[in-house]
C-alpha cells in the first residue's frame, strides 16, 4: 500500500508523532462501524431482558415439555437453619450462589430471592411483560442489523477480504495460538488484517451461533412453530429451543468476553477509536520478528 | 389518540404491504410519537406497533389457518400444571361448584343473530374435537396434554355473527384480586377470527379423558393453540362478540394486557 493514502492530517512536526501518522490506517469502514455498535445496544438490552424473562421461570429441560420434578439447570433459594441461600443446580449437582444467583441484594438492602440479580436484568425489577417488550423490539433491529451486515459482507467483499482467512494463514493457525497464549500482537502488516483466530471466532458466531440463536428463540414461538408443522422436533422440542436459545446467548456472551479482554490487551485506545472513526494506528514492526 | 385507537381496535388481513407499513410504522413511532405523548407515549407506541410487526409478519409467514402440532397419548404429561386461578374463590362460582355445575351456562351473546345459552349436556352433545396439545406458559415452561371438547366454529354457527363481529371476548368466573376488593377483577380474554374460527380452537370439558378439573378451568375452558397459555381463559361464562374491545375494562383485550402483557401472544 502506498504510505501517503494513509497519511489523514497535516504532517506534525514532533518525528514520534510523524511516524505514528504514517502508520494510521484507515481499518473499519463506516457500514461496519455503524453495525457494530447497533450490536452493542441490541446486545445489551436483549441479554439483560432476556435475563429478566428467564428470571419467570429459572430452570431449563431438554425435549418437548418441562419435566418440573428435574430441570437439568435451575436457579433456586433454598431455606437453611442460616436463612434462605442461593443455589443453582446443573446436571444433578448445587453450588451455592448466593448474592448473585437465586438470591442478591434487594433495593432496600434486604435479600432478593430472584434467579438473575436485578442489577443484570431490565427491567430490574421482577417484570416478564416488560422485559418481552424489550427484547422483541430490539431482537427485530437486531436481526435487520445482522441482515444488512450479512449482504454487505457478501457485496463489498468484506467477506472475502478480512473474515475469510487465506490458506497461509489457516496452515500458520498454530502459531497464532501461541501468538495468543503469550499476548503477543500482530504488529506491521499483518496487523492491519484480522488474525486467523479472529477470523475463525467471527465466522461461528456470525454463522453459528447467531443463527442458532435465533432459530432457537422463534421456535419458542407457538405461532412460528406452524410455519411447518413440527418443526421445532429438529431442535428436539420447544423446551430444547428454549435451552438451546439460553447456551447460546451463553455462548455469545463468552465470546463477548474474549472480545473486550483482546481489546483490553492489544491496545484499549487505538481499537476503540478504530471502531468509531475507522482510523487504527498500525503497531511498529517489532525487531527480531518473521513475517 | 387515534394512534392508541388503532393499535387496540385492530384488523387482521395480512399481507406484505401491511408488514411492510408495520415495519415502517414501528421506525416512524420512535420520531413521531416523542412529539404528541413524550416518553411515555412514545414507549406505548412502539410497543404497539412492534406487536402488530409480530402478528402480521407470523400470520404472513404462517397462513391464517396453520396447524399447531399434535403430539400422541405417550407424550401426555402426568400431571398437566396448572397456573392462575386454582379455586375462584368467587361466591357464585362456588355455588355453581357445588351444584356440580348443573346450574351452569354459556351466555353467547353481543353482535349475534342469535343469543343463546348452552348447558353443559348441550355443549357435550355437540360434535367434539379430541386433541393432544402442548400448552405454553408465557413464563417459558410447556406441558402436554389431551383436550376434549366442542370448536368454538360450531358454537358460532349457532349464534351467527354479524358481519361487524371482529373479536370473541371471553368473559370467566374468576376473580383476578379479591372478590371483596370491590372493582371488576374478573378474568377476561379476546381473540379475532381467525382464531376463533381455526379448527384447533375448541371450548374444551375434559381433560386427559377427565371432566375438566377445577384447577384447568371447570367447567370450560378454551384452547387457543397458536397463543401462548393466557390466552386460554378458564371458568368460561360468556362469550361476548364484540367489533372492538378498547371499551372492556382497561381497554387492552383481557386481564394480563391490561397489566402491560401483548395481547397478541404469538410469541
Amino acid at each position: 500500500m502506498n504510505p501517503t493514502e494513509t497519511i489523514r492530517e497535516a504532517l506534525p512536526a514532533d518525528p514520534t508523532a510523524l511516524r505514528a501518522a504514517a502508520r494510521r490506517v484507515y481499518r473499519h469502514r463506516l457500514p461496519v462501524r455503524l453495525m457494530h455498535w447497533i450490536n452493542v445496544v441490541c446486545l445489551t438490552i436483549l441479554l439483560m431482558s432476556g435475563l429478566a424473562i428467564f428470571n419467570a421461570h429459572p430452570a431449563l429441560y431438554w425435549g418437548d415439555q418441562s419435566t418440573f420434578a428435574s430441570p437439568w439447570v435451575a436457579i433456586t433459594a433454598v431455606r437453611t437453619p442460616q436463612g434462605v441461600v442461593g443455589v443453582t443446580r446443573i446436571a444433578g449437582r448445587q453450588f451455592v450462589t448466593d448474592g448473585v444467583l437465586g438470591t442478591s441484594k434487594a433495593a432496600d438492602g434486604g435479600k432478593a430471592v430472584r434467579a438473575f440479580p436485578s442489577w443484570a436484568t431490565l427491567p430490574s425489577l421482577q417484570g416478564l411483560a416488560t422485559g418481552r417488550h424489550w427484547h422483541f423490539m430490539f431482537a427485530w433491529l437486531f436481526v435487520v442489523n445482522g441482515v444488512c451486515y450479512v449482504l454487505y459482507a457478501l457485496f463489498s467483499g468484506h467477506l472475502r477480504r478480512d473474515l475469510l482467512p487465506t490458506r497461509a494463514e489457516l496452515r500458520n493457525i498454530g502459531g497464532s495460538i501461541r501468538d495468543h497464549l503469550l499476548f503477543r500482537h500482530p504488529s506491521g502488516e499483518a496487523a492491519k488484517r484480522y488474525n486467523v483466530l479472529q477470523n475463525i471466532a467471527y465466522l461461528v458466531v456470525i454463522f453459528g451461533l447467531l443463527p442458532l440463536l435465533i432459530i432457537a428463540g422463534m421456535a419458542m414461538s407457538p405461532r412460528l412453530d406452524t410455519v411447518i408443522t413440527g418443526w421445532v422436533d429438529l431442535l428436539g422440542g420447544r423446551q430444547s429451543a428454549r435451552t438451546l436459545h439460553f447456551l447460546a446467548a451463553a455462548g455469545l456472551l463468552l465470546f463477548v468476553v474474549v472480545h473486550l479482554f483482546e481489546v483490553v490487551v492489544s491496545g484499549l485506545w487505538n481499537q476503540l477509536r478504530s471502531m468509531i472513526t475507522g482510523w487504527y494506528t498500525v503497531p511498529a514492526e517489532r525487531k527480531g520478528e518473521g513475517a | 389518540m387515534t394512534k392508541r385507537i388503532i393499535s387496540s381496535g385492530r384488523q387482521v388481513a395480512p399481507s406484505r404491504r401491511q408488514a411492510l407499513r408495520a415495519a415502517l410504522a414501528s421506525v416512524g413511532a420512535l420520531s413521531l410519537a416523542g412529539c404528541d405523548g413524550g416518553m411515555k407515549g412514545m414507549a406505548s407506541s412502539v410497543k404497539g406497533n412492534v406487536e402488530r410487526l409480530n402478528h402480521v409478519v407470523h400470520t404472513a409467514l404462517t397462513g391464517r389457518a396453520s396447524m399447531a402440532q399434535e403430539f400422541t397419548q405417550a407424550d401426555v404429561a402426568a400431571h398437566f400444571k396448572a397456573n392462575g386461578t386454582l379455586v375462584p374463590a368467587d361466591a357464585d362460582y362456588q355455588a355453581l361448584l357445588r351444584g356440580q355445575f348443573a346450574d351452569w351456562k354459556l351466555q353467547v351473546d353481543g353482535l349475534v343473530e342469535k343469543p343463546a345459552a348452552f348447558t353443559l349436556a348441550e355443549l357435550r352433545a355437540m360434535p367434539s374435537r379430541t386433541q393432544i396439545t402442548r400448552h405454553d406458559c408465557v413464563e417459558g415452561w410447556s406441558t402436554i396434554g389431551k383436550w376434549k371438547g366442542v370448536p368454538l366454529s360450531h358454537v358460532l354457527a349457532q349464534v351467527r355473527p354479524l358481519p361487524n363481529a371482529k373479536y370473541v371476548v371471553f368473559r370467566c368466573a374468576d376473580s383476578m384480586e379479591s372478590p371483596s376488593a370491590g372493582h371488576d377483577s374478573k378474568y377476561y380474554e379476546s381473540v379475532d377470527m381467525d382464531d376463533a374460527y381455526h379448527v384447533q380452537t375448541v371450548l374444551a370439558y375434559e381433560l386427559n379423558d377427565q371432566p375438566l378439573p377445577v384447577n384447568n378451568g371447570a367447567p370450560l375452558r378454551v384452547r387457543i393453540e397458536r397463543q401462548l397459555g393466557y390466552k386460554h381463559a378458564k371458568y368460561l361464562m360468556r362469550l361476548e362478540l364484540v367489533e372492538r374491545f378498547d371499551q372492556i375494562r382497561g381497554g387492552a383485550g383481557g386481564y394480563w394486557e391490561d397489566n402491560g402483557y401483548q395481547w397478541y401472544a404469538g410469541i
